[in-house]
């Protein structure tokens, strides 16, 4: 076990990989010799040399086309796109070539082990684009799957988990997080399961759901809420798609009350999938409306950043909301 | 900084590459004589007859399977017809163990490597056998044996791809090399930019071959570039580029042969630009009438491809008019009673609408595929294809 912040539990995930697994290659912008501009793939290059771990041209659809390939021919490419907000230029190459790889050649040919990383979300002051949370475009692509690592121990296990993973896995990494977040993150090779959400905190009247660092403000959120005598339950999904409704929905069964929340804009966003779905299996078990708390229907503004975000207080007011409904 | 050193001037000088004149690199005359000073090149009988019978085998297949589409026996087509050389002479000067990445008009690249009729007809067809369980549309054709990596219709995404993939081949350091067809009109997305740049930046050994056919659907080169074609691009990457005759099979055969050695041996990428002419339709779905004149396509048909070979191969003692017209007839036969046989097998089974989505099933899918199973059985005429899997299983 050692003390990491959530950067270094990435760097530390893709050297145990790389040292693993001589297939196993990072590349992006800025990511050789410097290291990334957050620093997740520091020294990678010092130590597995410029031909597994180096800079790419300023192209998004060129690196994803390009570990495309990398992933069909038998590698196992982690690629880095700079910031998530950026990640549209590949959303072809994404969406049309990495999802549907396996589907469409009848399983002649994958890209299984591809894996796509992004810092994403706000909080750091980052205006329109370096602030987006664009799991929900995704979400809606069939092949892919999308993972959040909310804290360093979870980072470093959901990653390895994606490198391991037989399917094209975006990871999107809260940025906010990347030094705020620190834990006991262990030495070794260990790897969390994707398509399992985690049940953090047990609780009897609502249930409290959200992936990333918006774990953060649910927890800030379910502090108040229990002060008042509100009981809890608060899951991480941790993996967008495919999502663990069964975990989800046990909850609901229990709680009767669901509040979901992202930062992500509302419409369209994932928490409409996620009540759908749950209020389609939990109709009579259901004793309030499902709550969403999201982020505005805006692009993601700069000066009133506090204000767009679901914070805790939203959150919180949402819980009572649902309570004394 | 690996900029170039340039001359200064103390006034505004622009330039627009006017200049740089790209030479045509020919072999073969229409009447299947060599140009003057011009050298065959080193091509044993067997894999020339190699490469013309799977000329031929792609002009018969194309013929009989846009009328088979004619008559609605096949949802779609595509033919490859007066490109048969620029894609098999440049198959040929590869080994077999090279990746091929295509865009869809490069049936003769599988052909050259042994696809079978029989494999062909049951992708047309999407039946059981079809080794993309009927997933795709008609010409999406893709083979693990054969290293040809399975066709995707979004144009120029196999481009970048391929610089990867032949980066791991590069990193494998097994001696091979990635070929990858594309027109000229794909040769306009980004995702071509992306991927010449970035071979030339991480010396990958890939091969780029451009089909100029002088037409992306209805828009003629001119209208989609005003540069002297996709070739003089390769020098803002810094990037051997050659160009040559597509119709010429001696041509094409040599300058991949030679862009493969610089490839393989030298992990230089190689951008090779194939002059041909689109004979036929786009697709089944269009009608060049509404946007070419017959003088023009006349002209191309003058320059048949695989006539200029066959005058070749006849001028060397290796082909007669009674081998001619014995391949065809067996390959007409062969195509037709392969067709047949194909029609008649059964579609892919109800799983694989829900199978390699994933790797494994996941509960949503699997879920929803129970639900389609109940749905079937209770609808069994509404969905005869499918009706007798869905009684399978809960």
């Amino acid at each position: 076990m050692s003390k990491m912040n959530m950067l270094q539990a990435i760097n530390n995930a893709l050297d145990t990989a790389m040292a693993a697994d001589e297939r196993v290659l990072c590349f992006g912008e800025d990511v050789g010799v410097f290291g990334g501009v957050f620093r997740a793939t520091s020294h990678l290059q010092q130590k597995y040399g410029k031909a597994r771990c180096f800079n790419t041209p300023l192209v998004e659809q060129g690196i994803i086309g390009f570990a495309n390939g990398l992933a069909a021919q038998g590698s196992v490419p982690v690629a880095e796109i700079q910031f998530a907000d950026y990640i549209f230029p590949a959303f072809d190459q994404i969406v049309n070539e990495s999802a549907k790889f396996r589907y469409r050649s009848g399983d002649l040919f994958n890209v299984g082990g591809l894996t796509i990383r992004a810092p994403y979300g706000g909080g750091i002051a980052g205006g329109l684009y370096h602030s987006q949370s664009p799991e929900a475009y995704f979400a809606h692509t069939p092949g892919l799957k999308i993972v959040v690592p909310r804290n360093p121990h979870q980072a470093k296990g959901l990653l390895l988990g994606a490198i391991h993973d037989a399917n094209p896995t975006l990871f999107f990494e809260p940025k906010r997080l990347y030094r705020a977040s620190v834990g006991e993150v262990p030495d070794e090779d260990y790897r969390l399961p994707l398509g399992e959400a985690e049940v953090i905190k047990e609780g009897t009247d609502i249930t409290l759901l959200g992936w990333g660092a918006q774990m953060e403000v649910i927890e800030q959120a379910v502090e108040m809420a229990e002060k008042e005598g509100i009981s809890c339950e608060v899951i991480d999904l941790r993996t967008i798609l495919p999502w663990d409704v069964e975990t989800v929905a046990n909850s609901v069964f229990k709680t009767g009350r669901l509040v979901v929340t992202h930062e992500a804009p509302l419409t369209g966003g994932f928490a409409g999938e996620i009540a759908a779905t749950i209020q389609d299996r939990c109709f009579l078990y259901l004793e309030s409306p499902i709550a969403r708390v999201t982020g505005m229907d805006t692009p993601f503004p700069l000066v009133l950043e506090k204000e767009h975000l679901p914070n805790h207080l939203k959150v919180y007011e949402a819980i009572r909301a649902s309570v004394e409904f | 900084m690996t900029t170039t050193k340039s001359k200064v001037v103390y006034s505004p000088v622009f330039t627009d590459g006017a200049e740089f004149r790209i030479p045509t690199f020919k072999l073969l005359k229409q009447d299947g004589s060599l140009y003057k000073s011009a050298k065959a090149p080193d091509l044993d009988k067997d894999k020339a007859l190699r490469i013309y019978r799977a000329m031929i085998t792609t002009r018969i297949l194309d013929e009989r399977m846009l009328a088979a589409q004619r008559q609605g026996r096949l949802s779609f087509y595509m033919q490859c017809t007066g490109e048969e050389a620029a894609v098999i002479g440049s198959a040929a000067a590869l080994d077999d163990n090279d990746m091929i990445m295509a865009q869809y008009r490069e049936q003769g690249a599988l052909a050259y490597r042994g696809f079978s009729i029989d494999e062909f007809m049951n992708q047309l067809f999407g039946n059981e056998m079809d080794y993309g369980k009927g997933r795709q549309m008609p010409v999406h054709y893709g083979s693990k044996k054969l290293n040809y990596m399975t066709i995707s219709s979004p144009l120029a995404t196999q481009i970048p791809q391929a610089t990867g993939y032949a980066y791991g081949q590069k990193l494998r350091g097994d001696g091979h090399c990635t070929i990858t067809y594309f027109g000229e009109g794909a040769a306009s997305e980004g995702d071509f930019h992306a991927a010449l740049n970035m071979a030339a930046v991480h010396r990958v050994p890939v091969i780029f071959l451009c089909r100029n056919n002088g037409y992306a659907i209805s828009t003629p080169a001119a209208e989609q570039f005003a540069a002297d074609g996709v070739a003089p691009r390769a020098y803002g990457y810094k990037m051997d580029v050659i160009r040559v005759d597509g119709n010429d099979i001696l041509a094409m055969y040599e300058a991949t042969r030679e862009a493969r050695r610089l490839a393989v041996e030298h992990n230089r990428p190689v951008l090779i630009e194939a002059m041909s002419y689109r004979l036929a339709a786009h697709s089944s779905s269009d009608d060049p009438s509404g946007y070419r004149s017959k003088d023009e396509e006349a002209v191309w048909r003058e320059k048949d491809p695989i006539l200029r070979m066959r005058l070749w191969l006849e001028s060397k003692k290796w082909w007669s008019e009674d081998d001619e017209k014995q391949l065809q007839e067996n390959m007409r036969r062969e195509v037709l009673e392969t067709m047949k046989r194909a029609q008649k097998r059964p579609p892919p089974p109800l799983e694989t609408l829900v199978s390699d989505v994933y790797d494994e099933v996941p509960p949503v899918l699997a879920e929803q595929f129970d639900k389609l199973k109940a749905h079937i059985r209770r609808y069994p005429d509404e969905y005869p294809k499918s009706a007798e899997h869905a009684k399978g299983g809960a």
